[in-house]
Order: C-alpha cells, then structure tokens, then sequence
C-alpha cells in the first residue's frame, strides 16, 4: 500500500458515499426478537428481543458495552452459538440474492456448513488467536479455495492469496510464516483477508482491528468500502471505537445489557442521540488534541475506578 | 520502587522461505527507561515491533543485542533470580484468547499468583482475588469466580488479564493493548485505576497501545516505532500537539475524528446546527 497519507485521510467519506448510495432499500438480513440464554447454573440472558434489518450493501456498526452481547448476536446470526448458549426464542432470516429467503434458524447440517461459508464470513473477536499454529499462512489460505472452489487450480490458488494479502497490507512475501512469527495486527489482516476469500454477501466483523494502528486501520477500511461498492456485500461491523464506527457504517445500534437500546443512521446518532448510555458513550471518548476533560490522569476519582 | 532501564536493544529473528533464509530485524537499538510512578507509552506501526520489546523485557526471548538493567544491574536471567525478576515486572498480554488458560477457573487465575507472591495466605486469597476483580469492574462473586475463560467476553477476558498482572503486586508492569477491547466508560476507569496504582504505589508502566488519545492523557512521555525503530520520543503533549516526524504526523491525521469529518461537517450545515459537543455531556456519566 504505497498511497500517501492525504489519500487515505480524505478518502474514507469520498469511498464511502462515493458512485451513489450503495446501501440498498433491499433487505439482505432480518431479525425478529431474537433471545439467547447461557444456560448456566445462573443463566445468562446475553441478547434480549434484538431485532434489525440489514440492507443489500449496509454497512451496520454494533457498539455497546463490554459483556452487552455484541459477540452472542453475532454468532446467533450465523447460527455459530455453542451449548450452552441456546436461541428460545425469534428469528432469522436470510434473503438471498437468487434464491429467495432462508429461515437461518432452521439450517442444518450440511445445509448449515454451505450457508455458512459461502453466505456469511466471519471475523473472530480474538481473530488473532484463530489461526492455526501449526500450518503456514499460505496453506491456510490456499486450504479456503481448495475446499471451496475447487475447480481453482495450484497457480491461481497461489495468485489470488497474495492478491488477498496485499489488500490487507501484508507483504505477499511473508505468507509462508506461521502465526507465532506474525505481529497482532498482522494476524488480524490475515483473518480480514480469510473473511473475504469467498466474495460472501453478509460480512460479520467482530473487533477486527484492535490491533491496527489507525493508518493501516484506514486503508483497510478504505479496501472494505470499495469492495462493498464493487461487490455489493453489507457488513456487520463491532467495535468499541465509535468514532471510527461513525465515518464509516450507514447506521448503528448500540447495546447494552443484551438489547439494542438505539439504532439510527449514524448523523442522527452523531447529532441527535436519544438514549442516556449513546450520550454518554459519544461524551466519554478524550479528545487527541483537545484540552483533557474529565479523564485527565490526576482528575481521577476514587468512585470512577469502580 | 523499581527502574528497569533497557540500552540500544535489539532482535533479529531469522526467516525461512522454502530453501532460503533472510533476516528480520524487529527491534533495532532501542533504549528507554521505565521509571517509579511514570507511564511510558509505546505506539507506532502494526509489526513495528512493540510486543517483541515486551517479550525481550519479560524474557520470554532473548535480545540479540543490548542490555536491560533493573535498579542498575544486570537483570536475572535464570533461577531465584529470575524468580524475584518475575515478582517485579509483569505483563498484560496483547491477546486475552489466548493469554488465559482455558482449563483454569478465572479464580484460579487470580489465587495463584496471590499465593505464588506471598501476596496472601489460603485464608485471605480468595478475599484479595475478589478485590482485584472489584477493581477492574468486573463482578466479584463466587459464581463469576468459577467460571473459565471461554465463558467471559472479549472485554471481560481482558480485565482478567489486568487483575492477574496486578496480583502479585508488581513495581513494573508492561501492559500490551490491555484496553483495546472495553468499551470507553470501562476503558477509561481501567486506565485510571492503573494511574492511580502509579501514584500510590509508585508503578512503573509500558503502556503499547494504537489508541492515540489515551496514550497522551495516560502517560507522561511517548515512543513512536516505526519498522523496528523509535523515530520519536518525548513528552506525551509535545509528541501529539507538535510531532516533529512526517510519520506521526500520518498516525495522528488517520485517528479517526467525526468532528472534523467531511460527512458530519456536511450534516450539520444541511441541518443547520453547529457541531455538537458531546464532551459537554459528560455530567450524564453520573
Ligand atoms: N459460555 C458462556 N457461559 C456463560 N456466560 C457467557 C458465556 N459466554 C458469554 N457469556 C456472557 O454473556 C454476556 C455477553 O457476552 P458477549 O461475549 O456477547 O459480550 P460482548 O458484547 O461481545 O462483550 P465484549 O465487548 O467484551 O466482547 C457476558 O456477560 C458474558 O459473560
Ligand atoms: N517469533 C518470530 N519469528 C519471526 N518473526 C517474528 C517473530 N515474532 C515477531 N516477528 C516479526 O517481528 C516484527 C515485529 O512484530 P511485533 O509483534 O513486535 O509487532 P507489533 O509492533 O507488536 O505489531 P502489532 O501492533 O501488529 O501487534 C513483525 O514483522 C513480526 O512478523
Ligand atoms: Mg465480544
Ligand atoms: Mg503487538
């Protein structure tokens, strides 16, 4: 990635709202009332009667508190929950873009495994951690075509993982290392690469770059806003860095305790929050350059550690 | 009170490439001292080489050349030695997924170290482990004790890895991204609960993070890498309002900012309002 620095600052809104609106009025995913239980000695209600509509090319960003239960809606989407989490109740349905509407919550099996990868990627919260230790980067990579795409063949296999790579900022020559040899962010880039091996139509984004200085950040996010236009997929994108989620997603929920207490386009949440916990979050991120409000280091209070 | 004073460190890892070798320099003669009651921060390019400066000041890998220093001597590197060096200086591990044992109960995680350090006898532990969870907001019960570490966000999974570095009471804790995953509120309780162990117990910190804005109101000074070197060192304000490198410069103009953002400034003229303040909304905090 050899563009300049005032490329990459100015471009995020130009890409984003650039060759017209890409977010469709045509729905690509439907929530309806969806609750997800731990089922613990003391159960955990983590998602309480979420309910969202996706649109054909949306960029949706998923704020909230930690433990709010970002990660159990993002999994129940995809039906990737494990005992004991279990769906009691509502639904999910998937529209596809030629095969009409898929009850998500009814898939399974191979059903399941084929809708999963070929509709839905995924990047991990912790995505750093999921690359297998013990096989090279270039076979993990070329491992998702051989499965998926097997009328590819060696060279093309080859060609379209450093291609990957190179989107994502990583030097096409270091795709024979192992994970342990791969920096945090590194790491990360190389699952954002996985997720858009397959040109899926949904993409999940689960704190995909905690560990992205923000100039890599940007040119990632930048990448992922052009291919949005180009291919048209919508994205899922969960962080705790609103700021960053407010240049880029058409809308934003937020949520807390397991509901989503607000969801809006991002310019009325930016002027016009209506939830307390919104307020609070947009009021509580320091200014870089501004004076140092409340969180100056010697202005803590014994009660705000707690 | 301890200051562990690293001198023109350097790491060289060796790369294999089907039959060939080449070399990677991942830290090139850096040097920098973590003082008692300071917080340096370390911020820069992704694989620029700030955890491996973790790694080489935990011992968890050796540096090809350079010297650290704890209070002036020569660190221990094997043995008691080590052992007391570990009691000293801990660490907050960039990844929670993988930095927790997934068979251990999150109260195994806090007892053991109480125990290991002779911060507490079996009687007091499980008290002081529950303090140290109070402490970074996380609930301090026996059902949360319990669990294992899969069962805990990503968020939640972090304050756990602060809580087991802070157990055995060190002087010297270099903490990698430890807030990266918490949301602002929680983010910013758990800084302040460091800055005030720093002043009350005279902490000394590495703080590396991507999180520009905290790491000028969190530390005193500020590091900046850039492919395996320090290009620019100094006190935090100076470093953010006047950098003198064009590469901080590119860090601070790519943090993202919506008050200075084409589509939010083009809202607010549409809407005609000014730009909100949502700094003057922080009396909701309650
Ligand atoms: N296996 C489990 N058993 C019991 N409780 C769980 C389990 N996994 C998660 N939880 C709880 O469910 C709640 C929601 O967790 P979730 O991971 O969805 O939060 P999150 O919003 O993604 O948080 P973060 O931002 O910290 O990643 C939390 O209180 C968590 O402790
Ligand atoms: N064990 C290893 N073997 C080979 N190369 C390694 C090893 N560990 C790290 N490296 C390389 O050293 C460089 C620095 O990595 P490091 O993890 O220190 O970066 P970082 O600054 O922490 O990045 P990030 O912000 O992405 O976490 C990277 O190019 C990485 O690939
Ligand atoms: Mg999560
Ligand atoms: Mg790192």
């Amino acid at each position: 990635m050899s563009k300049s620095a005032e490329q990459i600052v100015t471009d995020l809104e130009s890409v984003r709202s650039g060759f017209g609106a890409a977010a469709s009025p045509e729905p690509v995913l439907t929530v309806r009332d969806l609750d997800i239980v731990y089922e613990v000695a003391e159960p955990v209600h983590a998602v309480r009667r979420a309910s969202l509509t996706l649109h054909r090319g949306e960029i949706l960003g998923l704020a909230g508190e930690s433990g709010s239960g970002k990660t159990t809606l993002a999994y129940g989407l995809n039906q990737l929950h494990r005992p004991p989490a279990r769906i009691i109740g509502g639904s999910v349905t998937f529209h596809g873009q030629s095969d009409g509407d898929v009850d998500v919550l009814a898939l399974e099996g191979e059903s399941l495994r084929t809708f999963r990868w070929s509709r839905i990627a995924m990047v991990f919260q912790g995505a750093m951690n999921s690359l297998n230790p013990v096989i090279s980067v270039k076979a993990q990579l070329e491992d998702v075509f051989t499965t998926h795409r097997p009328q590819m063949d060696a060279a093309e296999r080859r060609h379209r993982s450093e291609e990957l790579l190179r989107l994502v900022g990583v030097d096409p020559s270091r795709i024979t290392a192992f994970a342990h040899e791969l920096s945090g962010g590194m790491r990360q880039r190389v699952m954002i690469a996985m997720a858009l091996a397959l040109d899926p139509e949904l993409m999940i984004m689960d704190e995909p770059t905690t560990a992205l200085d923000v100039v890599v950040q940007r040119e990632i996010l930048q990448e992922i806003l052009r291919l949005r236009q180009e291919l048209g997929f919508a994205v899922v994108f969960i962080t705790h860095d609103l700021p960053m989620l407010l240049e880029i997603s058409d809308r934003i929920a937020v949520m807390r305790q397991g509901e989503i207490v607000e969801l809006d386009t991002a310019e009325n949440l930016y002027f016009a929050p209506k939830h307390p916990y919104t307020r609070r979050l947009l009021g509580s991120f320091p200014s870089l350059t501004g004076s140092t409000g409340d969180f100056v280091r010697a202005g803590y209070s014994p009660e705000e550690t707690r | 009170m301890t200051t562990l004073t690293a001198t023109d460190l350097s790491k060289t890892y060796l790369l294999r490439s089907g039959l060939r070798f080449s070399r990677l320099q991942a830290v090139q003669e850096v040097s920098f001292e973590l003082s008692p009651g300071r917080t340096l921060a370390l911020v820069g390019q992704s694989g620029s080489g700030k955890s491996t400066i973790a790694k080489l000041l935990m011992q968890l890998e050796r540096p090809t050349s350079g010297t650290l220093l704890l209070d002036g001597a020569p660190i221990g590197r094997r043995g008691r030695a080590l052992a007391d060096y570990r009691h000293e200086v801990q660490m907050v591990f960039q990844d929670p997924f993988a930095s927790l044992n997934p068979y251990h109960s999150i109260g195994h995680h806090l007892l053991r170290p109480l125990l290991l350090h002779g911060r507490a006898t079996a009687r007091t532990a499980p008290g002081a482990a529950k303090e140290l969870l109070e402490r970074v907001n996380l609930p301090a019960d026996d059902a949360f004790m319990e669990r294992r570490p899969h069962e805990l966000s990503g968020g939640q999974r972090q304050r756990v890895a602060i809580a087991r570095a802070l157990a055995p009471g060190p002087s010297v804790l270099v903490a990698d991204e430890p807030v990266s995953m918490l949301d602002v509120s929680v983010r910013l309780g758990v800084l302040n609960l460091l800055a005030r162990l720093q002043q009350e117990e005279d902490l000394a910190m590495l703080y590396i993070t991507h999180d520009l804005a905290t790491a000028r109101h969190f530390s005193d000074e500020i590091m900046v890498m850039l492919r395996g070197r320090v290009i620019e060192h100094g006190p935090a304000d100076e470093v953010i309002l006047s950098p003198r490198e064009e590469f901080t410069r590119r860090l601070l103009a790519a943090a993202p900012e919506p008050a200075t953002n084409q589509r939010f400034l083009a809202e607010a003229q549409r809407r005609g309002v000014p730009m909100p303040d949502h700094l003057a909304h922080q009396e909701d905090l309650g």
